[in-house]
């Protein structure tokens, strides 16, 4: 395993960065937590803390507001979140049977959402607002439609392929 | 005549004077409209649902969030609104917890009350909830998120009321809960144990923690020797358990249901308060004479230090160090009473009967305790005695009244009205009028320090003394105080705070009330009280006097200090919160930075950004015995080493650097590098 051991770092000053350019903004939580979740890919509780501190709220408060929106998330995900939808349309054109697919070949289930490696999270969601494409589904930015269990498998396959290939060191 | 603006409730026509909204209007009207969130000191909220009523043009809406205005027309009882409301009752009945007999708020829930009341009999909705932990970790509260209506009152009070923040809503929709930051234990996080929250709830969501089967344990060991102190706030509200309107003094009775019940004697918290007003009020003079560390901050009240000590640990060295009259009776009681009783040290159990939750708190804190001996054992709450007492069958109303006995069970009325805001001002005054200006006080009530006011100022002139006393409860009105102080637009030289509205008789761990006069008759009873009494100076009582020529010498000399005064710390918030920043595989050298709130305000996230890159920018290849290996160091930020005052501080490995620059910061890692790179073997 390679050891990043300035990878944090560089988080906790993006953290730094971003209570900074939002000018320690009380009314301004949530952009910083939209921003905070960029950076580390979900709200580590003691980063929440930190945030209450430097904005000088009670962190209940702060915690509040981050286990309110489903957009947020207080546990770690996979360097690549696959979002399946099982909206009304996409369920129709069979997207459970996908999850299923997906679940098996992750080893996931409907409890544990991030394989070990920390390298896939699924997440059911509710509509990605591209019905016509359905079934959809959704790896990090990029959007994959009318997706079977083939389709889907070779996608993910193509990211196992890429992160196997060795890593440029870039420290 | 001055023609009113009215508006027409169930055709009667109520005028309009400056009501907040409809609600009041409406039980002005005397109609009770329920109401589970509704607290006229707190903020509207608008969640329970059941204030509604139907107003002509705008349907039904909750009368809470609404302004009164001239020719509203308002139906509080038609077939619809009962309707909804019985719903919305059996709503909040399906998720609740429905263990009425074995809940601690049985007969005093507004939830069984108003079931009672609407007729709801039967709960149609089945129950979705799983069973959630119940948190009693913390020495004063427990609570129980399975009884939870989520009315936000406890949220709202702390919040509001005291500015604390502790608890909030966690999650959405119908997973949300009630509780603090990260589903910590209340005894993990910012709480100060004031028990407003248990004061506004209307379930048995929040409850104070019983300590009713310990005190039975130690009354039934026949080995044991039991005392009781009484504080001063519970003699005008324990007779509300039994029936009695608010401020009823019951103490005869009280001291006659605890000897029944099998404690060997009965003391007064109250004479400890006398203690109090002499030490502290000398203490005072003493500061203002040397004009020394003032103003003076009164340190009766444990939520507020525990507040202090959070929030404010640059105002530490202002409070008196006084402890409060709870713990000054039981560190004289552990001195004085084994010889006096003829009891082994072991075998005396000291019990307090407070009208406080935080005072559980207190008689666990470290300072306290004293090779494993507490100054006191165990703190009853008022309505928890009062559970004891049920629990007897003893008939309190018919009890014949007894007094205390002596010598601690003496005291004069200005320890009875400690128990008010105001009242230790106004006790402290009636001894430094007298030690001031070496006359008389001849009309000890000195109405200047009395009221309900949030804020109060006081200016007098004691002799050659000019004097500013301010008197504060709740607190938020305490930190609007302790802000206007360090931004330095106030002076005082002596300020009272007590963390709950009214002082102790509205504390967290009396009988929870809904009359809305609850408070102004309680303070009435403890004035009432020191009436009652013959003397009204803390200076004029004979035991207190004996007690310093017996045991503890001069009036602030070196054993009244040993015995009855203390020292506080900055404190932590929050429990086990770190954040890796730099994170090595086998680190030789931890740096840890606090960001705590206070080390926050002296720039401790500027110096954990330059150390951090420091630490990233030098490669530990160039160091004797670090050939080859980088990257030895590990950095933390870390929430409060607990020395707030000294901030910003740093920890490398073992070693504490306080009042931290980068400079400093940096020549202490170089030189603990260099120790351990030099005690590497050569290679």
């Amino acid at each position: 395993m390679i050891t990043e051991p300035n990878k944090n770092l560089r988080q906790f000053q993006q953290v730094i960065e971003i209570i900074e350019r939002n000018n320690h903004d009380r009314a301004r939580l949530i952009p910083i937590l939209q921003q905070i979740q960029d950076a580390y890919r979900f709200l580590p509780p003691q980063v929440l803390t930190y945030v209450a501190t430097a904005l000088d709220m009670p962190v209940a408060e702060v915690y509040g507001v981050a286990t309110f929106y489903a957009h947020f998330s207080l546990e770690a995900k996979g360097k690549y979140v696959v979002k399946v939808c099982d909206g009304t349309a996409c369920h129709v054109k069979g997207s459970s049977k996908l999850l299923d697919a997906l679940y098996k070949k992750l080893r996931l289930n409907p409890e544990k959402h991030t394989t070990d490696d920390m390298m896939f999270t699924i997440e059911a969601v509710s509509c990605l607002g591209a019905c016509g494409l359905a079934p959809v589904m959704v790896v990090n930015e990029k959007v994959y439609g009318e997706v079977n269990s083939k389709r889907c498998d070779e996608i993910i396959n193509a990211i196992v392929e890429l992160e196997s290939q060795p890593e440029t060191v870039n420290e | 005549m001055e023609t009113k603006e009215m508006v027409n409730i169930d055709g009667m026509m109520i005028p309009i004077e400056g009501e907040k909204n409809l609600l009041e209007m409406i039980r002005k009207a005397d109609i009770e409209l329920p109401t589970f969130c509704y607290h006229s000191h707190l903020s509207t909220y608008g969640a329970c649902r059941l204030c509604i009523c139907d107003i002509e043009g705008m349907g039904i809406q909750a009368t809470c969030s609404i302004k009164p205005s001239a020719g509203m027309v308002v139906k509080t009882n038609t077939a619809e609104v009962r309707q909804i409301r019985k719903v919305n009752l059996e709503l909040l009945l399906a998720n609740h917890d429905i263990s009425c007999p074995s809940c601690a708020r049985s007969n005093n829930c507004k939830l069984q009350d108003l079931t009672r009341r609407l007729g709801v009999t039967k709960v149609r909705f089945k129950k979705t909830d799983k069973i959630a932990p119940i948190d009693n970790h913390s020495w004063s509260i427990i609570h129980d998120p399975n009884k939870c209506v989520l009315c936000g009152d406890c949220v709202r009070a702390c919040k509001e009321m005291q500015a604390v923040g502790a608890i909030d809503f966690v999650n959405r929709g119908a997973k949300t809960i009630v509780g603090p930051a990260f589903n910590k234990s209340l005894n993990d996080v910012e709480c100060v144990y004031c028990g407003q929250c248990v004061s506004v709830c209307p379930v048995g969501a929040l409850v104070p923690k019983p300590e009713t089967e310990e005190v039975w344990k130690a009354i039934h060991n026949p080995e044991k020797y039991v005392v009781a102190q009484l504080a001063p706030a519970v003699r005008v509200a324990l007779g509300e358990g039994f029936g009695m309107e608010a401020g009823t003094i019951s103490t005869g009775q009280i001291v006659a249901a605890l000897k029944r019940m099998g404690f060997d004697q009965v003391y007064d918290t109250s004479f400890a308060a006398d203690l109090t007003v002499v030490e502290e009020a000398t203490e005072f003079i003493k500061r203002k004479l040397k004009n020394e560390n003032l103003p003076q901050f009164t340190s009766c009240c444990p939520s507020w230090v525990k507040f202090a000590e959070q929030y404010y640990p640059e105002l530490l060295p202002n409070l008196s160090t006084c402890k409060s009259p709870q713990q000054m009776f039981g560190s004289v009681a552990r001195e004085v009473l084994p010889k006096l009783l003829n009891v082994k040290p072991e075998n005396l159990v000291i019990v307090s009967i407070m009208p406080c939750t935080a005072k559980k708190f207190e008689a666990k804190r470290e300072e306290f305790i004293h090779g494993g001996m507490a100054e006191v054992d165990h703190v009853l709450s008022t309505e928890g005695l009062g559970r004891m007492i049920h629990e007897t069958g003893l008939q309190f109303n018919k009890l014949k009244p007894e007094s205390f006995d002596l010598p601690l069970g003496f005291k004069t009325g200005a320890g009875v009205i400690f128990g008010n805001t105001g009242g230790v001002s106004e006790a402290v005054l009636r001894f430094a009028y007298e030690k001031i200006t070496g006359e008389t006080l001849i009309d000890t009530d000195l109405k200047m320090t009395r009221g309900l006011e949030g804020i109060r100022t006081i200016e007098m002139k004691l002799g050659s003394l000019q004097l500013r006393l301010g008197i504060a409860h709740t607190l938020s009105n305490a930190r609007k105080v302790c802000d206007s102080i360090i931004a330095g637009e106030e002076h005082y030289d002596l300020i009272e705070i007590m963390a709950c509205p009214g002082g102790c008789i509205a504390g967290g761990g009396q009988p929870v009330s809904f009359d809305p006069d609850f408070r102004k008759k309680r303070m009435q009873g403890l004035y009432n009280a020191d009436k009652q009494l013959e003397l009204h100076k803390s200076q004029d009582n004979p035991y207190v006097k004996e007690l310093y020529q017996m045991a503890l010498g001069e009036i602030g000399g070196h054993k009244a200090h040993e015995l009855l005064h203390t020292h506080y710390h900055g404190r932590k918030r929050i429990t086990d919160q770190v954040i890796t920043i730099r994170n090595t595989q086998e680190p030789k050298i931890q740096l840890y930075v606090c960001v705590g709130t206070n080390c926050y305000m002296r720039g401790a996230q500027d110096l954990l950004k330059k150390m951090s890159q420091y630490v990233a920018d030098n490669k530990l290849s160039d160091i004797v015995g670090f050939e080859g290996q980088e990257d030895m160091v590990d950095v933390k930020a870390t929430f409060c080493f607990e020395r707030c005052d000294r901030g910003p501080v740093l920890r490398v490995n073992e070693k504490v650097l306080e009042h931290a620059t980068f400079e400093k910061a940096k020549a202490l890692l170089d030189s603990e590098i260099k120790r351990i790179g030099l005690a590497q073997p050569v290679r």
